[in-house]
């Protein structure tokens, strides 16, 4: 199969608007004949559900969450970014494409990401007239803030939490429309496979998560906003339910997946404290503007009382290292530097599994140069989650932080419509690989979520259901029936193994997340990628041999589904490594050792690499199958990324 | 940073559904050597894999973000909503906070209307039955106008932030002597009603979200102040007072849209 991204030529300002208008329409009297299904209720799920809804057609939407409101979405801290260029410096729609292409490295498609900045200024418009209260300046007009990889201000925010804010407005539009009755909306539900028959989706299946019950669902599309795979690493900033189960069972249902090996680890999070650790938190990026961070020169200094380390017996390494960006490097270079320095020996903070993973972030020096109340004022909230969650003060003894698995480029591959290759499934959100090439600037996810849900899939449903009309395959057919099955199948199997296994899930999981963080994490090299491939087969073999489960599959069983999710990490994880693997350069957060320029950063190699790698699955236990899907760069020049 | 750990002598409420039976089981044997670095959560995975490893059946408790913000986790701990820590959800609370020996008490959420899904899991469904009776402004994707075409002031937009902050975690309700979700209802109703994109749906929104509120068996408000008190997120009860008004102006007026 070639792969077609369907992104319209011409000049890029005027490809969206020519799109829409090519688009086929579905007549307002016609939608309401329409089901499309929606899973996941994050920014691009409960942006999408509402959107379709208002529009007439009757959705279904699914999650695992008790309410549609807690999808992790609603931890995003920082700030969306849209080029309203309110702040009159310089900002402009194609500032931000640009700005997004080269923040990606030169790996996503120029189309996409001009439509995004162009729908960025919508999103705005959109949930502030939903009553999202943004930060404001005294005048009552909207405030703004700068963020990573961009010059200007174009990041709107409400406080810390505006992932919060921005989903509570999603939801609440998903909320009007369930009450009018155009939305059915399934919580705690899980998606366990999709139902295609000749090679359209058709519909999913669901697990009841609180009696255990599986149920076919179909419908005439769709649509997964199941968010990213970041919990492969295990210890991340997602939410411990995240999971790749509806991606990964759409993937082994036909649907290619992209890029999976571009994953963004976080800098500054809080480092773990023990094995017990079950998640990390992220700390806002902005507190590198005021903090120092440092490791002691001797390794023996690693337990001793920071503040009674003398400057001289102190290692500023990103200072000394990146004089002109100092500790402002971008996050993934920060992120190496803090793993290289713990790797070393350096770390500090508590012995885990054997090393210290930790480094200073330090605020004595701000405090002294603008006066502790000036530093509270700016950071409070977050000295005060930091002490809530160490017992430590910031204002005392330095911070510790350590990178952790933040977010994910990769996903299922999708056209310009957000259609998969599989006819009738859609991918929006975090989901998709589309937008962030190689690399995710701050700020973005948002942008993207609420792009794809509100404005992107509301015209590209009704071109492909004018399209191909209603599907006549029912949850009674025989192709919903054998969906059913083959999970009736797979979930009795994993009982029986779970009843005599005596491992935990977790600590398979636990395993894994090691073994990527190792591989295939901030850093990787074919030597290491090699020996994970054959790690991670091993792993796999141990779990179906040995995972326990208690209980049955006809009950509400945390086990059970903890078990389900691990198992598909385990083959994702092999995935992420054949094409970290395949991928022999060094492009945004994929860093490939082998490939590193003089001055320390990623080398690209545009000759060969300039392309969307998307795998297909091709039966179990065997090499998956890779589909190129090259890139042009019409309108931004490819050029080396310089932080310096 | 050291390396202490504590014991604990540790109930938990077992229930195996919302009409079964439920009592409080002595976990202490599995409680022991918790480090106090841990999170509350993290210290029940600890029990849960301990007990899995005796072939116990571990404890249903809902959790997901593990950082204070999507409202999933909840438990009352020694008979506090969320424990002993101002406002702390469950999940942020840990384990510095308890004295070696400690002992501790944990149960559900209780309010006739959180029905008991699992041990310590309760179903917060009749928060999204409020939400949707009224909790939203509407606007048709695509048909808003210029995000700064109406300019707010700045003390109104925090005002409403503070009442926007809410999780719908239930603490509130959970603290409440009448079982009470006047605090949610109202945090909502000031987070769409100070803002001008709010107005037109200001006294019917009242109207609707207080009957819905009423309809999903919560009781009504006699001013204890303890939803404040167990709010993870400090939220105030100036709100309630502010819905009462919104109330009593809508009846009277007929603003709410019976009698216009």
């Amino acid at each position: 199969m070639t792969l077609k991204s369907n992104a319209p030529t011409g000049d890029i300002e005027k490809r969206w608007d020519k799109h829409r208008f090519d688009m086929k329409l579905v007549n307002p009297a016609n939608k309401r004949k329409f089901d499309v299904i929606v899973v996941g209720t994050g920014l691009a799920g409960a942006s999408a559900a509402a959107t379709m809804a208002e529009l007439g057609y009757n959705i279904k939407a699914f999650c695992y969450q008790d309410s549609p409101r807690r999808a992790h979405s609603i931890a995003a801290q920082g700030g969306i970014n849209a080029a309203k260029n309110y702040q009159n410096d310089g900002d402009s729609v194609y500032r931000l494409f640009y700005d997004t292409v080269k923040g990606g490295d030169f790996r996503s498609r120029e189309s996409n990401v001009y439509r995004l900045a162009q729908v960025s200024v919508n999103i705005i418009d959109q949930a502030v007239a939903q009553g999202v209260p943004f930060a404001r300046e005294y005048g009552g007009l909207l405030a703004n803030r700068s963020f990573g990889g961009a010059q200007v201000s174009r990041t709107f925010y409400a406080k810390g939490q505006t992932g919060q804010q921005l989903l509570l407005g999603a939801y609440s539009a998903l909320s009007k429309m369930i009450a009018a009755g155009k939305v059915e909306m399934y919580t705690r539900h899980e998606m366990l496979e999709l139902i295609v028959e000749d090679g359209r989706a058709r519909g999913i299946v669901v697990r009841d998560l609180n009696t255990g019950k599986l149920e076919a669902h179909t419908a005439d599309a769709v649509c997964l906003c199941t968010g990213g795979y970041g919990n492969v690493f295990y210890l991340s900033t997602n939410a411990k339910g995240c999971n790749v189960t509806a991606s990964w069972r759409a993937h082994k249902q036909g649907a290619y997946f992209a890029n999976p090996c571009y994953t963004q680890i976080h800098p500054t999070c809080i480092p773990p404290s023990g094995d017990y650790q079950s998640k990390l938190t992220l700390m806002s990026e902005s507190l590198r503007n005021d903090g120092r961070v440092w490791v002691p020169k001797d390794p023996k200094d690693a337990t001793k009382d920071p503040t009674s380390i003398s400057e001289k017996d102190r290692d500023y390494y990103l200072e000394r290292r990146y004089p002109a960006f100092g500790n402002l490097v971008p996050r993934d270079i920060a992120s190496r530097a803090a793993k290289k320095a713990c790797d070393d020996g350096f770390g500090v903070g508590p012995m885990v599994g054997g090393k210290r993973t930790g480094v200073y972030l330090d605020f004595a020096d701000a405090i002294k140069r603008e006066s502790k109340e000036r530093i509270l004022e700016k950071y409070g909230n977050l000295f005060e989650m930091y002490e809530r969650i160490t017992g430590d003060d910031p204002c005392e003894t330095p911070m510790r932080i350590y990178p952790a698995s933040h977010y994910t480029m990769g996903g299922l591959w999708v056209d310009y419509n957000l259609m998969s290759n599989v006819d009738g499934l859609f991918v929006l959100g975090e989901a998709n690989f589309s937008d962030h090439g190689a690399n995710r600037l701050g700020a973005s996810a948002l942008m993207q979520g609420l792009s794809d849900g509100y404005f992107v899939i509301s015209y590209s449903m009704g071109n492909y259901l004018a399209r191909v009309g209603k599907n006549d395959i029912k949850a009674d057919s025989s192709a919903a029936k054998g969906a059913v099955k083959a999970v009736e199948k797979r979930i009795s199997d994993l009982i029986e193994i779970g009843q005599k296994g005596s491992t935990h899930p977790d600590e398979f999981h636990r395993k894994l997340g090691t073994l990527m963080y190792d591989y295939c994490g901030m850093s990787r090299n074919a030597d290491g990628l090699k020996k994970a491939l054959e790690e991670i087969p091993t792993l796999r073999e141990q779990f179906w041999d040995d995972v326990q489960i208690l209980g049955s599959g006809t009950e509400l069983n945390m086990m059970l589904e903890k078990a389900g999710r691990v198992a598909d990490f385990l083959e994702l994880a092999e995935l992420m490594c054949h094409d970290a693997l395949d991928r022999d350069e060094s492009c945004g957060a994929h860093f490939r050792e082998e490939h590193v320029r003089e001055d320390g950063e990623a080398k690209r190699n545009d000759e060969d690499y300039t392309y969307v790698a998307a795998w297909e699955h091709s039966g179990d236990h065997a090499n998956p199958k890779l589909h190129k899907e090259s890139l042009e760069f019409e309108y931004v020049k490819l050029s080396q990324r310089s932080y310096k | 940073m050291s390396d202490d750990t504590i014991d604990l002598k540790l109930f938990v409420w077992r229930q195996e559904g919302p009409d079964a039976p439920g009592d409080f089981q002595d976990y202490s044997k599995y409680a022991k050597g918790v480090s106090t670095h841990a999170s509350f959560l993290e210290m029940l995975d600890l029990v849960n894999e301990r007990m899995s490893a005796d072939g116990e059946r571990p404890i249903v408790f809902d959790h997901d973000c593990r950082e204070g913000i999507c409202g999933c986790c909840g438990a009352v701990i020694n008979g506090i909503p969320h424990g002993p820590q101002k406002q702390t959800t469950t999940c942020q609370l840990h384990m510095r906070q308890f004295e070696n020996g400690a002992e501790i008490y944990v149960e559900p959420f209780r309010a006739g209307a959180f029905p008991i899904v699992k041990d310590l899991m309760v179903d917060r469904s009749s928060f999204d039955d409020i939400i949707q009776a009224g909790g939203f402004i509407s606007v048709r994707t695509g048909s808003a106008p210029d995000a700064n075409e109406i300019p707010i002031p700045k003390e109104s937009a925090d005002a409403s932030m503070d009442a926007a902050t809410c999780i719908g975690c239930g603490a509130c309700v959970a603290a409440c002597p009448n079982a009470s979700a006047s605090l949610f209802t109202a945090a909502k109703l000031a987070h769409l009603n100070m803002l001008p994109q709010g107005q037109a749906e200001r006294y019917k929104r009242t109207r609707l979200m207080i009957q819905a509120h009423d309809d999903a068996g919560f009781g009504g408000c006699t001013n204890h102040r303890e939803c404040e008190a167990a709010c993870p997120k400090g939220i105030s009860t100036d709100f309630i007072a502010r819905a009462n008004r919104d109330l009593l102006v809508a009846t009277v007026t007929g603003k709410d849209g019976r009698l216009v």
